[in-house]
């Protein structure tokens, strides 16, 4: 009890130290992750994708028809520059039907 | 966290297509809902807006664009670069925010352009939270118009456009840039330079060491880890303003999934919003007489009113308003109502403004996904 009450005011004032101060803050992000998934074109879709952002961007998504996916991915391509081949547009777009995709 | 702990780790099912979604804690935060790790955008529990009119630190929601994002921060070397159309540039310390500026403090709600995406029928591309991306605080900082003041504008300045340190991970991907119209910085007096958030100092998911806030506005103009306020002649152009963060120009906001060629502007006030906090849609009540509480909020104009209805809307009640924190912050609101024993009700709350806005019945639709009010209801069963 007795520990756990300095223990307590040990972090009350430390938080109080750097309450009054502006200093160096670092954070280590988890590693948790959400991986893009086993399927045919999923190489050509880590390879295109995984630089900027985590599968999760796919999964949480509404299911999607093919044109959408599509549209998807050259948004990617043409709003924020991913340098995605043409050649890679259909593959990806494909796997992306197969995760999460609707007819 | 490992992988395997990861898969273990609690999950949460938002209601909507492919809404579940697991809780984790990223650093100086406690478990949130996570809807993408990287970059990280975390949604707060909706049943924390009950706890307390302040959205705790720990529990604030948190939305990043770019990967880019830097892990370590030295907030005593942080400078704020005061350039373009000024006559004084200036590199603004947190210190010199602290000391050499009147300290100002604003209780106001920061919410998600994107806020109840996942939530519009027909379903639309992006960010799928539910409700939860929004929160209140009590910011501490300086004014911007008093920083601009001391800078002095030259003439003809437009717009105060502003950047911070996030980076995107490709070269070429466009640098997250926001800009205001000067008419909204002089018109909105609040707009503040925060280093303190509930008397505190940011998380670093939230902007450590300094964020603008601005009041009403969605938070998309509320740059995080601030590093830039440059005064410009012209109305910024980057991918953020132009094409990003739109909103169409129509009456209400709002359009059809078919329609194409309408007018858009630059998203900017938040829509009057309220919500029940201590009932969920299809929970189980018990008979007797209860307290029905919650929350409303508008883009500044303040919280004139909220109702209250047991019957899907036919007939509305006054809530009675709780403590007033100022025209930006959450308003509490409660009601005492009883529940018949075996009965189902169909609960609803609307918000009217100052303003005079109030919520929608129909929900507004739009392709990017933003400004929805609707008229919340909750059905519920009675034990």
């Amino acid at each position: 009890m007795k520990g756990t009450l300095l223990r307590f005011l040990t972090l009350a004032s430390a938080v109080a130290v750097l309450g009054a101060t502006y200093g160096t803050v670092s954070i280590k992000f988890p590693t948790f992750n959400v991986p893009f998934k086993p399927g045919p074109g999923q190489d050509v879709t880590i390879a295109n994708c995984r630089t900027c952002h985590s599968a999760a961007y796919v999964y949480t998504q509404p299911p999607l028809t093919k044109a959408q996916w599509t549209a998807e991915v050259i948004k990617m391509r043409n709003a924020y520059k991913a340098p995605i081949a043409d050649a890679d547009v259909p593959t990806i777009a494909d796997y992306l039907v197969t995760q999460n995709g609707k007819q | 966290m490992t992988t395997a702990q990861a898969r273990a780790a609690a999950t949460v099912t938002l209601p909507m297509e492919n809404g579940t979604r697991p809780l984790v804690a990223f650093p100086q935060k406690r478990p949130l809902i996570v809807l993408t790790p990287r970059p990280p955008q975390l949604e707060t529990p909706f049943q924390i807006f009950d706890e307390g009119i302040l959205t705790p630190n720990d529990a604030f929601y948190v939305r990043w664009h770019l990967s880019g994002i830097p892990a370590t921060v030295n907030g005593a070397t942080h400078r704020i670069r005061v350039d373009g159309l000024v006559k004084h540039p200036m590199n603004l310390s947190i210190e010199d925010l602290r000391t050499k500026f009147p300290q100002v403090e604003v209780v106001a709600v920061n919410e998600c352009s994107g806020n109840s995406r996942g939530l519009f029928s027909p379903r639309v591309a992006g960010g799928q939270w539910d409700n939860g991306a929004m929160g209140n605080a009590r910011w501490t900082g300086v004014r911007l118009s008093d920083i601009l003041a001391k800078a002095g504008l030259r003439d003809g300045v437009r717009q105060i456009r502003f950047s911070g340190l996030e980076k995107p991970p490709l070269p070429a991907t466009p640098a997250f840039v926001k800009a205001l119209s000067i008419e909204d910085v002089i018109d909105n007096g609040d707009i503040l330079v925060a280093y303190e958030m509930n008397g505190a100092p940011l998380p670093l998911l939230n902007g450590y060491p300094v964020r603008l806030v601005v009041p009403g506005w969605y938070g998309t103009y509320w740059m995080k880890m601030l590093d830039n306020l440059e005064a410009i002649d012209t109305i910024d152009d980057n991918f953020w303003m132009k094409t990003a963060y739109r909103i169409p120009e129509t009456p209400g906001n709002t359009v059809k999934p078919t329609d194409t060629g309408y007018k858009t502007v630059p998203i900017n006030k938040l829509t009057v919003r309220s919500f029940v906090t201590n009932v969920q849609d299809g929970g189980r009540l018990r008979a007797g007489p209860r307290t029905i509480r919650g929350i409303a909020f508008d883009g500044g104009s303040g919280i004139k009113a909220v109702q209250f209805s047991s019957d899907g809307g036919q007939t509305w009640h006054n809530a009675t308003l709780g403590e007033d924190y100022g025209r930006y912050s959450f308003r509490r609101w409660q009601i005492a109502f009883t529940a018949q024993r075996a009965k189902t009700y169909e609960l609803a709350c609307r918000a009217v403004a100052n303003s005079g806005e109030t919520q929608t019945t129909v929900p507004v639709w739009n392709p990017s996904g933003y400004l929805r009010n609707v008229i919340e209801t909750y059905k519920v069963s009675v034990s």
